[in-house]
C-alpha cells in the first residue's frame, strides 16, 4: 500500500526524521510509536505532503507521491486527522464533514455561483453521507451542532468523519485517543477495526500502549528520528532495544 | 458507507428549512427594492439609494474575501477606482463604447489582481493587510499623478452609459439597474457560499491545514476569490463612474477602502445580509448626522464602538443569534 524509503527531514541542524524506511501492507492497522519528539508527527506530515522531505521517497500503491501537495493526495485516496485539532470553527459540524468530500464534488466557482443542477443534487447526497459518517463515528448527537459548540472528544471523532468523507483508502490518525476517556478510547478502537473491515488501511500514531498493542497488525518504533524497530506487537513487546529506549527497561508497562 | 435507518429523518427535516430561509431573505429584499422608489420623494433620495446599492455590492464582494475566506483587503476601493478610471479614460479618450470600456477595464483589473494575488496572498494577517493597503495607496497615487490621463486630483468627467443606442439617464433609471444588480449579487453570492466551492473558502478560513488535507487547493482558491472580488468591484466602478458623471481619485482612496472594511465588520463578517444592512446604515448615517456640525464624526464613532461592544459579531449575525435562542450555541 505505502512504501517509505530512506526518508529524511531536517530543520536546520535538527534531524527530525532520519533515513526511515518501512512498508505498510494493504488492509492493516499500522502503528507508529516512540517517545515524545521521536519524529512521529513529522513522519505523518512528510507522508501527507505537508512537509517536503529533505531526502528519500514515498510510494503509494507503487506510484511516487513524494512532493505531491496534500490537496492532490486527497484525490488519490490519502487522508488524515490531526493531533492538535484542525476543525473549522466557523462552520457547522456537518459542513466540516462535507468539506472532507471536497475532492469528490464539483467545486467550480461558477458552477457554485449559478447553482448548476448537478451541484445541488450531489451536495444533497454529500450531506446525507455526512450524516451517515457522523453516526458511524459516534457523533450522532452533534449532527445539528455548530463546530464551535462541540466538546473535545466529539471534535476528535468529527475529524475522523471528515477524513472518511474523502473516501480514503489510506487513513492516518494522529493520536486518535489523546485526551479521550476510557470509554471513548474503547469506541475509537472499535471504530478503527470497523474501518479496516471496510477495506481502509489505517496508520496510527498513538501513546496509549494498550490501544496500540490491541489494534495494530504491525508497529514501527521511532527514537530520535530513527527507526528503532519494526514488527508485530508481539515482536515489539519482546524487543530489548524498544524496552530499553521506550518502556524504560521495565516490561510491566503502565 | 454504512446505511443507518435513523439518518434520513434528520436530513429531510433540515433541507426545507434551508430552502425556506434562502427564499425568505430574497423575497424580503425584492419587496424592499420594488417598493422603495415609491417612498423616495425626490432624486436626492434616489441618489442616496443608488450610492448605498453600489456600496452594498462592494461590501458583499469584500465580505466574500474577508468574512468568508478570511483574507483581509485594505485596498479594495482601488479596484473600484481602476474600473471607474478605466471606463472613463477608454470612453472619453479612445471612443470605446461604454460596455466595451466596462469589459476591458474588468479584464485588465482581473489580470492585475491575479498578478498581485500571486505575490501577496502568500502573506497572512497583518502582513496581508499591509500589502493590500499599499496596493490601494499605489493605485490612488497613480490616479492622482498621471494627470494627462486622469485629470489629476481634480478628476475627470465621464459620459453617459449606453448600450445598443439606449442610454441610461437620470437617477430613477439607474435605480432599477442597481436594484437588479444588487439582487443578482446577493443571489449569486449566496449560491456560491452554499456550494462546495464556498464551503472550501470558509474551510480555508477556519483551518488552512484542514482544508488542504481535505483536498482544497488553498492557494488557488484564495486567488480565485481575490480576482472575483476585484473584478466585480471594477465593474461596479465602471458603472459608478458613468452614473456619477464625474470622478476623482478620492473614490479609490484609503478612506473608501476603510469604509468598506467598517461596513463588513459592523454588518457582520461572513454574512451577506450583514454587508447589505451595514452598507445601508453606514451609507445613510452621515446624512442623518450631517445637521450636527462637528459632532457628526463623534456620534458616528460612538455608534460604531457601541455596536462592536454590544454586538461583537456584527449587527446581523449577533441579532440573528439573539433571536434564535435554541441555536444560541453558535457563538
Amino acid at each position: 500500500m505505502l512504501t517509505v524509503d530512506h526518508l529524511s527531514k531536517s530543520f536546520g541542524g535538527i534531524h527530525a526524521v532520519q533515513d526511515v524506511g518501512f512498508h505498510i501492507p494493504a488492509g492493516s492497522v499500522y502503528s507508529v510509536i516512540g517517545p515524545n519528539g521521536a519524529g512521529k508527527t513529522t513522519l505523518f506530515n512528510l507522508i501527507s505532503g505537508l512537509y517536503t522531505p529533505t531526502a528519500g521517497s514515498v510510494k503509494f500503491e507503487g506510484a511516487e507521491i513524494t512532493g505531491i501537495p496534500p490537496h492532490s493526495l486527497a484525490r488519490m485516496g490519502i487522508s488524515r486527522t490531526f493531533q492538535n485539532l484542525q476543525v473549522c470553527k466557523n462552520l457547522s459540524a456537518i459542513e466540516n464533514v462535507m468539506v472532507g468530500a471536497h475532492s469528490r464534488l464539483n467545486s467550480g466557482m461558477f458552477a457554485g455561483m449559478f447553482r448548476f443542477p448537478g451541484i445541488v443534487r450531489s451536495d444533497r447526497a454529500c450531506k446525507e453521507r455526512a450524516v451517515d459518517l457522523m453516526t458511524q463515528v459516534g457523533c450522532k448527537a452533534y449532527i445539528d451542532a455548530h463546530a464551535s459548540a462541540m466538546p473535545y472528544g466529539a471534535l476528535k471523532k468529527l475529524e475522523v468523519a471528515r477524513a472518511l468523507a474523502s473516501e480514503p483508502r489510506l487513513l492516518f490518525l494522529d493520536e486518535p485517543a489523546a485526551g479521550l476517556n476510557h470509554t471513548e478510547t474503547h469506541d475509537m478502537a472499535l471504530l478503527v477495526g470497523e474501518l479496516v473491515r471496510l477495506g481502509i488501511t489505517v496508520v496510527v500514531v498513538e501513546h496509549d500502549m494498550k490501544l496500540v498493542m490491541n489494534i495494530s497488525h504491525r508497529i514501527l518504533v521511532l527514537n530520535y528520528g530513527q527507526k528503532l524497530a519494526e514488527g508485530t506487537p508481539e515482536e515489539i513487546r519482546k524487543n530489548p532495544d524498544v524496552i530499553a529506549a521506550y518502556l524504560g527497561g521495565d516490561e510491566d508497562e503502565e | 458507507m454504512i446505511k443507518l435507518p435513523g439518518a434520513n429523518g434528520v436530513d429531510s427535516g433540515s433541507l426545507p428549512e434551508e430552502v425556506v430561509n434562502r427564499f425568505r431573505g430574497l423575497a424580503a429584499l425584492a419587496a424592499v427594492l420594488i417598493i422603495l422608489p415609491a417612498f423616495l420623494p425626490n432624486t436626492f433620495y434616489v441618489d442616496v439609494a443608488n450610492r448605498v446599492a453600489i456600496l452594498a455590492m462592494n461590501a458583499i464582494m469584500l465580505n466574500l474575501l474577508m468574512g468568508y475566506t478570511g483574507q483581509i483587503s485594505l485596498g479594495h476601493a482601488g479596484f473600484f477606482g481602476l474600473g471607474a478610471y478605466g471606463s472613463a479614460i477608454l470612453t472619453a479618450r479612445y471612443n470605446v463604447p461604454p460596455l466595451g470600456g466596462l469589459i476591458l477595464s474588468a479584464v485588465v483589473t482581473a489580470l492585475l489582481s491575479w498578478a498581485v494575488a500571486r505575490v501577496i496572498l502568500r502573506l497572512r494577517g497583518h502582513y496581508l493587510a499591509m500589502a493590500t493597503l499599499g496596493l490601494g495607496v499605489i493605485i490612488t497615487i497613480v490616479l492622482t499623478n498621471e494627470a494627462q490621463w486622469t485629470g489629476g486630483p481634480d478628476g475627470m468627467p465621464v459620459g453617459r452609459f449606453s448600450v445598443l443606442g439606449y442610454s441610461l439617464a437620470g437617477e430613477r433609471q439607474w435605480y432599477w439597474v442597481f436594484a437588479v444588480l444588487l439582487f443578482a449579487t446577493v443571489v449569486i453570492t449566496q449560491n456560491l457560499i452554499n456550494s462546495p466551492a464556498g464551503r472550501a473558502l470558509q474551510a480555508l478560513h477556519g483551518s488552512e491545514v484542514a482544508a488542504t488535507v481535505a483536498g482544497v487547493d488553498v492557494r488557488r482558491r484564495k486567488m480565485d476569490v481575490f480576482v472575483l472580488s476585484a473584478t466585480v468591484s471594477s465593474i461596479l466602478g465602471s458603472l459608478g463612474a458613468h452614473y456619477f458623471g464625474y470622478i476623482n481619485p478620492g473614490i479609490a482612496d484609503f478612506v473608501q477602502s476603510t469604509e468598506l472594511v467598517i461596513i463588513v465588520v459592523f454588518g457582520g463578517m461572513a454574512s451577506i445580509y450583514g454587508a447589505l444592512i451595514g452598507a445601508v446604515i453606514i451609507g445613510i448615517l452621515p446624512q442623518f448626522l450631517a445637521g450636527y456640525d462637528g459632532w457628526d464624526v463623534v456620534a458616528f464613532g460612538v455608534i460604531l464602538a457601541a455596536t462592536m461592544i454590544f454586538l461583537p459579531r456584527g449587527l446581523v449575525p449577533s441579532l440573528a443569534a439573539a433571536m434564535r435562542p435554541k441555536r444560541g450555541a453558535t457563538c
